[in-house]
């Protein structure tokens, strides 16, 4: 029996009677990060690291929450749990899974380059490893952040010279708050939508330190617009919301901007690769410093990653989850409700 | 950290923040490309005037005015040696071709950035699995391309196009070793004579005006015709004082928005003229200096393309140019355009072809008579003295494209609806006291296409697109019914917006059934209507029919897939439309 099982309802590990980022109602799930694609609702345990906890407070109510920190043991049923930062947002965590000497580790989302905001992506060894693969594809490879930050501002800059907006397209939890640090030294003047705001307001009540920010309301007068920036998340581009920054720019930070293609077709003014996931070079670079002999691949481009590693010595398999949902909605955002739903 | 800066001081190149050709241009083109609005990349293109060398600018010019440079390589090579430089598995370069839709894009994201103070620069990720231990260490310096200039790079594809391919990969692989990203999607683009941009030429015509003073006009004019970039200074091209002595130049081409609204706003029908619209292609007949030039609207000097219109250069008076369209046809009465495509692609005409697909220019405008300038005349004087010229000698190779009799716009629109039948598209409408102007007008002149043919059916398999429709599953093949069964019978790229691409993209990334390559089966459930310009008898396609222009015109979400069309219908229309021969696709 294989210490974790892909079931319907998400990643089971049955000895220690658990799911880790089950996308159904379970009795007990283990949560990786506080993305909406990952922490689901209905759940009667909770087990996070205590930076999620919050956000999962605010995003899915009160629960019966519990909190590890990193690197402490946790005994589910006799099955050692424990988180390591995994780099993504704040409080993302690989979950290391233990019993009987085999040693499991699922990545959930996670980078490599340190962002200053979500922990040093920590290698863990591990006989099986269950990583991501958005970014699974070697024309995914990204600058050095500091290098992408020059870019926005420079962007910034332009915008105000010419007396327009710069409004930024990010999502509202971790690339957000990523964003903010990254150009704090540019201007004091940043708006933002109130979903970003909501997120911001619960992690500096949890004590952390951001850059700050003026909440966007229906009362902020128009004339304070000019020349600032503005954060809003994927779902406000292209929306009449955007129509009171008039006259403004778009600037999309995501690591589909790698391609043309994708900006052009979002017609936005400027992309900026920046990714909060693991590029070509770190996915390698990440399964490799686990030693796992056993990889399986989730969401992304789960069938070339796991193809490339096979040819490479590692058994490596494709599975299907229900992830990924964050990066989708930025590349996609359309809706889907008139499309019949058939899984 | 302070590792890098050392290393950035000690190999940044003297002339720190300035950027130079290559470079400039690359940016030009990321610049543009972001944008759609016009006024952007018209300040983009300004900007690049004042800043690019001289030389560059010729260059550019000549880019942007549809003379390409001679592709230097072709797709393979290209690919093999990328994989080559970037030591990647075939199927994986496949793979991201078909995530980033676009061959030079996709090369420019593999190939390793230019990578400097490295034990092994070739290799672009470290060996997999290698012994060390140790991370690999890049050092991302972007050398600035060595500080050449874009007329460098042209005059060198020139200069190896016909050397040996050792030489040419050799060229190749060191100029990517020596580019940034932009720049060697940009020398990607060129290499493979694929360079194509968002700007109109009407755009860079503008920039132009800006940059020195002369009308628009007069540019559109100047940088038109036989001029070779080589040995043409920009100076030359567009001082004031620069008197042009080529014989071959040929005027812009007045080109027509396509008509929507009610044929009553058009005003008294006595106004207008009324001509068929002819599918072939629109060209010019130029007579000077006792020689015969045949442009194409494309630019493209295509005199030896046709020995027919070689007889004419006895025959026209001096001084003579005519606007027209090149088709093929027999009788005086046009044969439908894949007859011209047969031929059109060779480098030397046969004799057969010359008898399968004999070719006539059909003349519907006069811009040049006598050696002045008419384009300023009013159509119906135009029309006169043409009429004149043509009547004045008989040749089967010289027609006279005819002016269609009306008096009322239902007769006029009774007649389009026999267009078919006459081997046209449709109409065109023009104002008889309009001037012949530059480029596309609204206004004056007006294409009135006939309503497409359409026929409902079903979404069976599915594509990624390429550009800016890259990573989204936007082509696709369409079935309609054949007793219980599916027949594929076409497939369409455009139609939907970017919204209801986004919902089909959606759609088919839940429905898969198979995948083969880069193609998805899809479960048959989504019913389009499909419109297009023709239908021929194939027997290259399964279904028995080809179709002409076919694209998406509308997504009949209140359709089931049982409601569609069936393979009977599509012979129907086979059997009234059908007899053209096979359509352009």
């Amino acid at each position: 029996m294989a210490l974790i099982e892909f079931t319907d309802k998400g990643l089971f590990c049955r000895q220690g009677d658990f799911y880790i980022d089950p996308w159904r109602p379970v009795d007990r799930a283990v949560i990786t990060h506080a993305h909406s694609d990952h922490a689901r609702p209905g759940s009667k345990y909770y087990l996070c690291h205590h930076f999620t906890k919050p956000i999962l407070q605010l995003r899915l109510g009160d629960n019966d929450y519990h909190c590890a920190d990193w690197n402490e043991t946790i005994f589910l049923n006799g099955v050692k749990v424990s988180l390591h930062p995994a780099g993504h947002i704040i409080g993302s965590a690989q979950i290391r899974v233990e019993y009987n000497g085999e040693v499991w580790v699922v990545s959930g989302d996670y980078k490599i380059e340190d962002d200053g905001l979500s922990g040093v992506f920590e290698p863990v060894r591990c006989h099986t490893f269950i990583s991501e693969s958005t970014f699974g594809l070697p024309i995914y490879h990204w600058k050095p952040q500091q290098e992408i930050f020059e870019n926005v501002t420079k962007w910034i800059n332009k915008n105000r010279e010419n007396a327009q907006t710069s409004v930024l397209i990010a999502y509202s939890l971790g690339k957000a708050q990523r964003l903010l640090e990254g150009i704090k030294e540019t201007t004091q003047d940043i708006f933002v939508h109130g979903a970003i705001w909501n997120i911001h307001e619960v992690l500096l009540n949890a004590g952390w330190k951001l850059p700050k920010v003026q909440r966007l309301t229906p009362d902020t007068p128009k004339e304070s617009y000019k020349g600032s920036v503005v954060i809003a998340p994927p779902g406000a581009e292209g929306s009449p919301w955007m129509k009171r920054f008039s006259p403004y720019s778009v600037g999309v930070c995501s690591g589909w901007m790698q391609v043309r293609g994708n900006a052009r077709r979002r017609n936005v003014d400027a992309g900026f690769a920046l990714s909060d996931h693991a590029d070509w070079k770190g996915l390698l670079q990440a399964v490799k410093a686990t030693g796992a002999e056993k990889v399986f691949v989730t969401h992304g481009f789960q069938a070339a990653f796991s193809r490339y590693l096979q040819e490479n010595g590692i058994e490596a398999g494709e599975v299907k989850t229900e992830y990924g949902g964050e990066e989708e909605e930025v590349l996609t955002n359309v809706e889907i409700e008139k499309v019949p739903e058939n899984e | 950290m302070s590792e890098q800066e050392t290393v950035t001081t000690l190999l940044s190149v003297p002339t720190i923040g300035e950027k130079h050709g290559m470079e400039l241009f690359a940016d030009l083109v990321a610049e543009v490309s972001s944008t759609t609005k016009t006024n952007d990349k018209l300040d983009a293109l300004v900007n690049y005037f004042a800043a690019a060398p001289e030389k560059d600018k010729v260059w550019v010019i000549a880019l942007f005015s549809g003379r390409r440079p001679k592709r230097i390589v072709n797709s393979t090579q290209l690919w093999t040696w990328c994989i080559e430089l970037a030591d990647l598995p075939a199927w994986l370069f496949a793979e991201s071709y078909h995530t980033v839709g676009d061959l030079a894009e996709t090369i420019s994201l593999l190939l390793p950035e230019a990578v400097v103070a490295q034990p092994e620069p070739s290799s672009a990720v470290e060996p997999f699995l290698s012994d060390s231990t140790s991370q690999p260490v890049f050092t991302l310096l972007p050398q600035h391309s060595l500080q050449k200039s874009l007329s460098f790079y042209f005059e060198k594809f020139i200069e190896i196009e016909k050397q040996d391919e050792s030489i040419r990969k050799q060229f190749i692989l060191e100029s990517w070793q020596q580019m940034n990203q932009n720049e060697k999607f940009v020398f990607n683009k060129l290499i493979t004579g694929n360079f194509r941009i968002g700007v109109s030429q009407k755009t860079m015509v503008n920039a132009l005006a800006k940059t020195v003073s002369l009308s628009s006009s007069v540019i559109a004019h100047r940088i038109s015709g036989n001029w070779d970039p080589v040995t043409t200074s920009f100076t030359e091209m567009l001082s004031q004082e620069s008197v042009s002595i080529d014989h071959s130049k040929p005027y812009p081409f007045y080109l027509a928005y396509a008509f929507e609204e009610e044929l009553e706003t058009l005003g008294e029908p006595g106004d207008w003229q009324a001509e068929w619209k002819w599918d072939g292609i629109r060209g010019q007949l130029i007579k000077r200096n006792n020689e015969l030039f045949v442009w194409s609207r494309g630019e493209e000097l295509m005199t030896d393309k046709f020995p027919e219109y070689h007889v004419l250069k006895d025959l026209l008076p001096e001084g003579l140019v005519l606007d027209g369209e090149i088709i093929p046809s027999r009788d005086g009465k046009p044969l439908p355009f894949a007859l011209l495509q047969t031929r059109i692609g060779r480098k030397n005409v046969t004799k057969k072809q010359l008898q399968e697909a004999p070719i006539s220019f059909f003349a519907y405008d006069l811009l040049e008579y006598d050696g002045e300038d008419w384009r300023t005349k009013t159509m119906s004087e135009r029309r006169h003295q043409l009429e004149n010229i043509i009547h004045s000698f008989s040749h089967p190779s010289l027609l006279l494209s005819p002016v269609i009799e009306f008096s009322s716009w239902d007769e006029l629109t009774a007649i389009r609806s026999q267009a078919r039948e006459m081997n046209s598209e449709g109409l065109m409408l023009k104002r008889k006291s309009s001037a012949y102007q530059v480029g596309r007008k609204r206004g004056d002149w007006w294409k009135w296409k006939i309503d497409p043919l359409t026929i409902d059916a079903v979404m069976i398999y599915a594509q990624k697109g390429s550009g800016r429709r890259s990573n989204l599953y936007t082509d696709y093949t369409f079935a309609v019914k054949d007793g219980d069964k599916l027949v594929a019978f076409t497939k369409a790229y455009s139609g939907l917006t970017d919204k209801e691409f986004g919902q089909v993209d959606s759609f088919v990334k839940r429905n898969s059934i198979e995948k083969f390559g880069p193609v998805r089966t899809v479960k048959p459930e989504l019913v389009f209507e499909i419109a297009f310009e023709g239908i021929a008898a194939s027997n290259r396609h399964k279904s028995g029919v080809a179709l002409r222009f076919p694209r998406i015109s509308r997504w009949r979400k209140d359709k089931k897939p049982d409601e569609i069309n069936t393979i009977e219908d599509l012979k129907s229309m086979l059997q009234v439309y059908g007899k053209g021969g096979v359509g352009r696709e």
